[in-house]
């Protein structure tokens, strides 16, 4: 228990200000928006459902990220939920897999109204590198409807988390 | 001197007929058999104690060529057999081969080819909602065309009795991990069957690699399976590279195992972390994430990709290292070999965390050798395979390695093995830094010359990564036949599972942690 503690108070907090990670001018504000829209928006909680719809896994470690101490996502009352049911927003990866259509439809339908989708990854926005084939339908828009894009291959957490905050203050 | 080659003679005789300058390396034996001794060379490399590496299927119009590549040591053989159109059958070896029932169902869906013999005909990958005669990897198949839905059935394993229950989970999983689904059989809380269903990510990607060019084809290998992505962009350029010739700098090699091992330990520490998580250790999870993060940073600062993706071409690499750079690579190894250390001690010392890892998701080390896992999977159950030392790829026939195997296969095991691995890549990492030759980083890649095939084993983090690449009448990709870890080592959960209770699946399945992209392509 001891070395826990010892490396715990060693660490320290490392979480970092938004404005760290990305020192462009525009999203400066962007800690402080985030938390203001969630708290507006969600009274303090936004629950978010990330789907595969067919990535190959390179999102999935980013989105993993955003809740690894550095980005600390809970610090926004941004968390992840285990059903679609108390989900207030989608994230969508991967190029729409022929197998995973009816998959990610019925997981739309089961998020409650108002709900927010947001693509994430060149595949999720275009189909990237797999384009549409008979195994692959292309971008998430092409069936379910698209509130937000994230690009990048795959998009790092702090793009991430500014997407997700452009996709709130729609 | 080919064990495995003189073993096909001695069964063979003169039915087998060896193919000199086709298949690339040289190293790499190429024999032709015909279609009714098939069989016969399975058993004879089954007698050599020879496994089964992969086994696939490509259209050579107006046949179907049909090939099973065995491995033992550091010998790679690869047996072929031909078919017509009129006849789409094969023998199956699945009865001498356990994966080759993974292997043959996938041939069966994609191409069409029946292996007369096998147990189980069911879809894979393929769904049953797929038109019964839709084969992609044909070559008059239209890619293009979107697939049609239809009505079908899939017979799942039923198990029947008083008490008995079943447990249905996915695709879409409670976490942030990729899709598949997966049906438990459970009396209580105690699982007694497990069987997966996998393909919901299915890209075509197999299909797409027949319409691209040579250069581009490695980008697509890069996103077979995201985590992985220099070891598959290592693979890919690896097969081309030895069907053209072409000569690759020393100084690339160097630092492809440098982008390798980096890739190694991260994702090593991810997935300790994920482990202890799923034990209800939150403190792994968070302590190891950072690091993790630490080393992506640094990736993103010398390379400018996180995942250092996109950065291994045929003929070499994009990136190179400078003096600098490479002070900071081992300050950061420094920082995180030290944390390491101390959270390792408190893994190994938290006594509940260890009632957890031990003596769950067993695998036996006759069902690792059964179903010829590789990688972490198989050096946790006893076997000792690590392509990096037996069939040494430069660098990595340049300085010695340890490779951990553990015999108790257990989550435990297959974290254990992860922590030595760490260990042992950061000194790689050292070794490479301090003894990388001067030179260029890339070069000249020439388009492969027809009729010929190109083959690849590169040891990525999860384990052997094969890639075998055809190269048509006309000089294009006929065909590229991509064998991630997982396409094998997914059974290896499957037999772990039973026995144990539901509420440790999700530990067993993180410690396997296999790709779903990588295996569905």
């Amino acid at each position: 228990m001891i070395r826990i503690l010892r490396q715990i108070i060693r660490t320290g907090i490392v979480t970092e200000p938004l404005e760290v990670m990305r020192a462009e001018e525009d999203i400066v504000r962007i800690s402080s928006e985030l938390e203001d829209a969630v708290k507006k928006r969600f009274r303090g909680s936004l629950a978010i459902r990330q789907v595969d719809a067919g990535s190959c896994n390179g999102c999935e470690l980013e989105i993993h990220a955003l809740n690894n101490p550095v980005y600390n996502c809970e610090r926004f009352g941004i968390h992840f939920t285990a059903s679609p049911r108390f989900a207030d927003m989608l994230l969508v990866t991967g190029p729409v897999s022929r197998n995973m259509e009816i998959a990610l439809k019925r997981t739309y339908d089961a998020t409650p109204l108002p709900k927010l989708v947001v693509a994430v990854g060149d595949c999720a926005c275009n189909g990237g590198i797999f384009g549409k084939s008979y195994a692959s339908l292309g971008g998430v828009d092409n069936v379910v409807p698209v509130d937000a894009y994230i690009s990048g291959c795959p998009p790092a957490p702090s793009v991430l988390l500014h997407g997700i905050l452009k996709a709130l203050k729609i | 001197m080919s064990m495995l080659k003189d073993a096909i003679i001695s069964e063979l005789g003169s039915d087998a007929k060896f193919l000199d300058n086709y298949q690339h390396p040289l190293s790499v034996v190429f024999c032709s058999v015909p279609k009714a001794r098939f069989l016969d060379a399975a058993k004879a490399m089954k007698k050599s104690y020879a496994f089964l590496a992969a086994e696939w299927a490509a259209e050579e119009t107006p046949w179907f060529g049909i090939f099973a590549c065995y491995r033992w040591m550091n010998e790679y053989l690869i047996v072929k057999t031909l078919t017509t159109m009129d006849d789409p059958t094969f023998p199956s070896i699945t009865k001498k081969y356990l994966p080759a029932y993974r292997f043959e169902r996938q041939i069966h869906s994609l191409m069409g080819l029946t292996p007369l013999g096998h147990p189980d005909l069911r879809p894979w990958i393929k769904f049953e909602d797929w038109p019964e005669n839709a084969y992609p990897l044909r070559k008059k198949f239209d890619a293009s065309k979107p697939m049609p839905y239809v009505k079908g059935d899939y017979e799942w394993v039923k198990a029947e009795g008083e008490g008995v229950y079943e447990i249905p989970v996915g695709p879409v999983h409670a976490g942030i991990i990729e899709p598949g689904h997966f049906r438990f059989q459970a009396v209580g809380e105690m699982v007694i069957n497990l069987e997966e269903r996998l393909g919901y990510v299915h890209k075509g990607i197999e299909k797409l690699f027949e319409s691209l060019s040579w250069q581009s084809g490695v980008r697509l290998a890069a996103r077979v399976s995201g985590d992985t992505t220099v070891a598959h962009s290592i693979a890919y350029s690896t097969a081309l590279e030895s069907m053209t010739g072409c000569v690759v700098p020393e100084r690339a090699y160097w630092l492809r195992a440098l982008f390798l091992e980096r890739e190694r330990i991260a994702n090593h520490l991810g997935d300790l972390g994920a482990i202890c998580n799923d034990a209800a250790f939150a403190f792994m999870l968070y302590q190891l994430s950072y690091l993790k993060e630490i080393m992506l940073r640094t990736n993103h600062r010398l390379f400018g990709h996180r995942f250092i993706m996109d950065r291994v071409m045929p003929g070499g690499v994009t990136v190179d290292i400078d003096e600098e750079g490479k002070r900071e690579m081992l300050a950061e190894l420094e920082r995180i070999s030290k944390d390491f250390e101390r959270l390792v001690v408190i893994y190994d010392e938290s006594s509940s965390l260890e009632d957890r890892v031990r003596e769950t998701g067993r695998l036996a080390a006759e069902q690792a050798r059964q179903i010829c896992a590789v990688g972490i999977v198989a050096r946790a159950s006893g076997l000792n395979v690590d392509c990096r030392l037996f069939n040494p790829f430069p660098p990595y026939d340049k300085f010695k390695l340890n490779v951990p195997v553990l015999i108790s296969g257990d989550v435990h095991a297959r974290a254990w093995v992860r922590v030595e691995e760490i260990r042992e890549s950061i000194r790689i990492i050292r070794f490479i830094l301090e003894s990388m030759p001067e030179g260029s980083i890339s070069g000249a890649v020439d388009k492969p010359p027809s009729n010929t095939a190109g083959f690849a084993a590169i040891e990525g983090w999860r384990g052997e990564i094969i890639y075998w690449l055809q190269a048509g009448p006309n000089g294009e990709i006929n065909r590229c036949m991509v064998r991630d870890p997982s396409a094998v080592n997914w059974l290896g959960l499957e037999q772990a599972i039973p026995d144990n209770i539901v509420p440790d699946f999700p530990l067993c399945n993180k410690s396997f942690n296999q790709s779903y992209s990588g295996h569905d392509l």
